[in-house]
């Protein structure tokens, strides 16, 4: 695997080799696909290592390829203020078990990101405090930015809460 | 005869007395809040001991309604993100589709770019500060600033044909050149928009009560605002100078001559203070866009490529292939290579970034914008843990949540 002129991902492929599952620069957007059970490790190393330092968080998202296995993408981007670099982590999750390890522990920025992907695509992030919906109230039923949840799909009419 | 007893009545009254924590729900629409958002406040007596926000009032499926349409059809989405700056949500959305298709954009709509983004951050600023005011009882400074702001806005109107959503950025460029005497009538909203922010200032920024409701409320640390990746003016007021503008100059900020104002220990009364100077930054930036122009002079402001360039009205009436380019551009629009792209911008909260995927077709997989109304929301908890319900109110004021953007 190539490190394509990014340090981030020449120190990962140094120190982590067998958690990087590929890796790409397209667009100068420097990136690791990473294995999905070692994602808490790779962020905790980038952001204590001294030479990358990504202190921000600055963004946690999915991506649903259906119908491609597997399924599901969580996108983290990294911003690092000392160094003025971003890189994007990546890791693959299945549909039968969408579920990684919460990033929270380590960026406070991840609760409501976690909860926002929860919320609309219906993966889990263990270890998370408080795992609840985000934008959506909690009667919503399903995940909607899921491809295969239709866009004109009504939802029951809910009361107020006793 | 003794008194007759009634149950749970304790008469003893050495006892201390009975205190209970309250919970107070405030919103999701309440008149002190600009904004659809609910707090589920924890008091103790006055003070606040937790705070839970709950968003989501204003969700309309901003990312599933662009992965049902063309890449084009998104632009007027943006608009309604953020509707005190629609141009910067813009600019955003289509410069990460211009990554996304390689596409470079002509000088004169860079510079075209930035003057209307300036303006839109001056009118995003002065909302915040002059609502800010509004809600802490002082309606004069809010004229003031909303006038300011009004003039902003029919600059933006004169530009873009609209005042709030102005759908003005286009994939490659923008919708039209400035008008001819567009910057005549610029530099006299600058003049005009100095002298109401130096009433707005003499009003405001030494008057006793707004300091005291200010200063030392709603703290945040330069730590903590790393750790929740805080950014904007909210970052800037904690010291911290990070300022995309200038870190990763994108459009032509790097050959523009501004200063990006720092705060000190991160309350409100340096949020104000940082708004209120890069209000003045911005409008020595527009100042300086419009001498540079002025000295340009006429030159297009779309980029020749014809995946997103629309052919021009007088050919399509009159020839067969521009009809047909015509047909294909509206009905489907550009085809935009498979891959993704992240591509962030300083708005007037903070980072907005748009990450987009694109499988290949008309379509895109996904887009997603990153807001940074949500994010700099998240440890607004932290920031009031035992202040005083009173202090909620400038907190969230300088936060300046937009539902919009927040909840999209």
């Amino acid at each position: 695997m190539e490190d394509h002129g990014s340090p981030a991902l020449r120190r990962l492929l140094e120190v982590m080799p067998e958690a990087v599952e590929e890796t790409h620069a397209y667009l100068g957007d420097a990136t690791a696909i990473v294995d999905r059970a070692r994602v808490a490790d790779v962020l905790g190393f980038l952001r204590d290592d001294p030479d990358l330092e990504f202190d921000m968080l600055s963004d946690v998202t999915a991506v649903d390829h259906l119908p491609r296995t597997p399924r599901f993408e969580v996108v983290y981007h990294l911003y690092s203020i000392p160094k003025n670099r971003r890189v994007r982590i990546k890791a693959r999750v299945p549909e039968q078990t969408p579920e990684l390890a919460s990033a929270v522990p380590l960026y406070a920025s991840a609760n409501w990101m976690e909860r926002e992907v929860w919320d609309l695509y219906g993966i889990r992030f263990d270890g998370h405090p408080d795992l609840r919906r985000l934008l959506l109230y909690d009667e919503f039923e399903g995940h909607p930015l899921r491809k295969d949840y239709p866009k004109e799909r009504r939802q029951p009419l809910t009361g107020p809460r006793n | 005869m003794a008194l007759p007893v009634i149950p749970g009545f304790d008469d003893d009254v050495e006892r201390d007395l009975h205190t209970e924590r309250q919970i107070l729900n405030m919103g999701p629409s309440h008149p002190a809040t600009h904004g659809t958002v609910k707090f589920l406040i924890e008091l103790d007596g006055e003070n606040i001991v937790n705070l839970d926000i709950q968003v989501g009032y204003l969700h309309r499926g901003f990312e599933k309604e662009c992965e049902a349409g063309t890449w084009y059809q998104a632009i007027p989405y943006t608009d309604r993100l953020n509707y005190n700056s629609a141009i910067l949500a813009n600019v955003g959305y289509c410069m990460a589709v211009e990554k996304l298709l390689g596409i470079e954009t002509p000088e004169r709509c860079q510079w075209i770019r930035v003057l209307a983004s300036e303006l839109s951050r001056i009118a995003d600023h002065l909302t915040r500060c002059g609502a800010a005011c509004l809600e802490l009882q002082a309606m004069t400074p809010f004229l003031y600033g909303i006038e300011a702001r009004e003039l902003a806005w029919d600059h933006l109107e004169i530009l873009c044909g609209a005042r709030v959503t102005s759908n003005y950025i286009r994939i490659g460029g923008v919708k039209h050149d400035m008008p001819p005497d567009f910057p005549a009538s610029c530099r006299a909203f600058i003049a005009k928009t100095r002298e109401l922010l130096k009433d707005f200032d003499d009003v405001v920024t030494s008057n006793r009560i707004f300091v005291d409701r200010l200063v030392g409320t709603g703290v945040i640390s330069r730590e903590d605002c790393i750790r929740y990746a805080v950014t904007g003016p909210i970052l800037r007021s904690t010291g911290e100078p990070l300022d995309l503008r200038k870190q990763q100059p994108y459009l032509v900020y790097d050959e523009i001559d501004f200063d990006v104002p720092v705060g000190e220990v991160g309350d409100n009364y340096d949020r104000y203070l940082v708004c209120v100077e890069e209000m003045h930054q911005s409008l020595r930036i527009v100042e300086q866009c419009l001498a540079k122009l002025e000295k340009l002079g006429p030159g297009p402001v779309n980029v020749m490529d014809p995946r997103v360039l629309w052919p021009a009205k007088g050919r399509v009436f009159n020839r067969m292939e521009e009809l047909i380019q015509q047909f294909k551009s509206v009905t489907e629009g550009p085809r935009v290579p498979e891959g993704e792209g992240y591509l962030a911008i300083e708005s007037a909260n903070g980072e907005l970034g748009f990450y987009l995927v694109s499988d290949g077709s008309a379509v895109p997989l996904k887009v997603r914008c990153r807001p940074p109304s949500l994010i700099n929301l998240a440890p607004m908890p932290g920031m009031l843990k035992g202040a005083l319900l009173a202090d909620l109110i400038p907190t969230f004021d300088f936060i300046n949540m937009i539902g919009g953007e927040c909840d999209r």
